[in-house]
């Protein structure tokens, strides 16, 4: 099982649900991927879609400011 | 995970630096969420998927070759208002980066990456001369407005 990362603090719309996508696609099975976000529409959606991808969300917490991280696990 | 995939189908007919923005938006915002998305180039809106991003007089005939050359490529696409002889797209580029907003260009090579479907319309190409071969690599397929129903039947279509 292997842990990815990614930083969509500085992207906006359409490239955070892009970025977060193409580094979802490189997961396995039991993989989990670290996604560091800022509040407000990343933090509403990006978790939302890859739930509805069939992807599962571990945990959402606030690491700084208006910065979270989300894990998510394919 | 939803039993029917999503689907957005885009007639992009307009050749506007900001519209095409617009058709490149929607699309890879669409894949990304796990939709599948088709782009269907007619008309102005070929210009976008032209191999040749400059000026070049595609087409047999005379008229063919003004036409394309005149109608240009990706780098010649204008905005829709306030061109200003085409100063005005490089601008806009310019503070999309400065926003960190995403360029048209990294538009386009995230849909490629996101296996966004491209197709451009046969009649378009018939009347302007433009051969397969003139466009993109990513183009799956030339169609006719048959096809394209197929394709878009059951899903969401926007012309753009």
């Amino acid at each position: 099982m292997s842990t990815f990362k990614i930083d969509i603090t500085k992207d906006h719309c359409p490239m955070t649900f892009v970025k977060t996508k193409l580094e979802l696609e490189k997961l396995n099975s039991g993989d989990t991927l670290e996604v560091l976000l800022s509040e407000g529409e990343p933090l509403d959606n990006v978790p939302k879609s890859a739930v509805e991808q069939g992807y599962k969300v571990i945990s959402t917490a606030p690491v700084s400011g208006k910065t979270h991280l989300v894990v998510i696990e394919k | 995970m939803a039993a029917t995939k999503k689907k957005l189908s885009i007639v992009s007919f307009s050749g506007d630096f900001d519209k095409v923005i617009a058709v490149f938006t929607l699309a890879t915002g669409a894949a990304a969420v796990g939709y599948e998305v088709n782009l269907f180039f007619t008309f102005w809106g070929l210009n976008t998927i032209k191999l040749k991003k400059g000026r070049a007089p595609l087409g047999k005939g005379i008229l063919d070759r003004v036409f394309n050359f005149l109608m240009g490529g990706f780098g010649n696409l204008p905005l829709s208002r306030l061109n200003f002889l085409g100063a005005s797209p490089h601008l806009m580029t310019y503070m999309m980066k400065k926003n960190n907003v995403a360029t048209l260009a990294e538009l386009v090579q995230a849909a490629k990456d996101l296996k966004v479907n491209f197709y451009a319309c046969e009649m378009a190409m018939l009347i302007l001369g433009v051969k397969k071969e003139d466009l993109i690599p990513e183009v799956k397929e030339v169609l006719g407005v048959a096809k394209f129903l197929e394709n878009s039947e059951g899903g969401e279509v926007l012309f753009i």
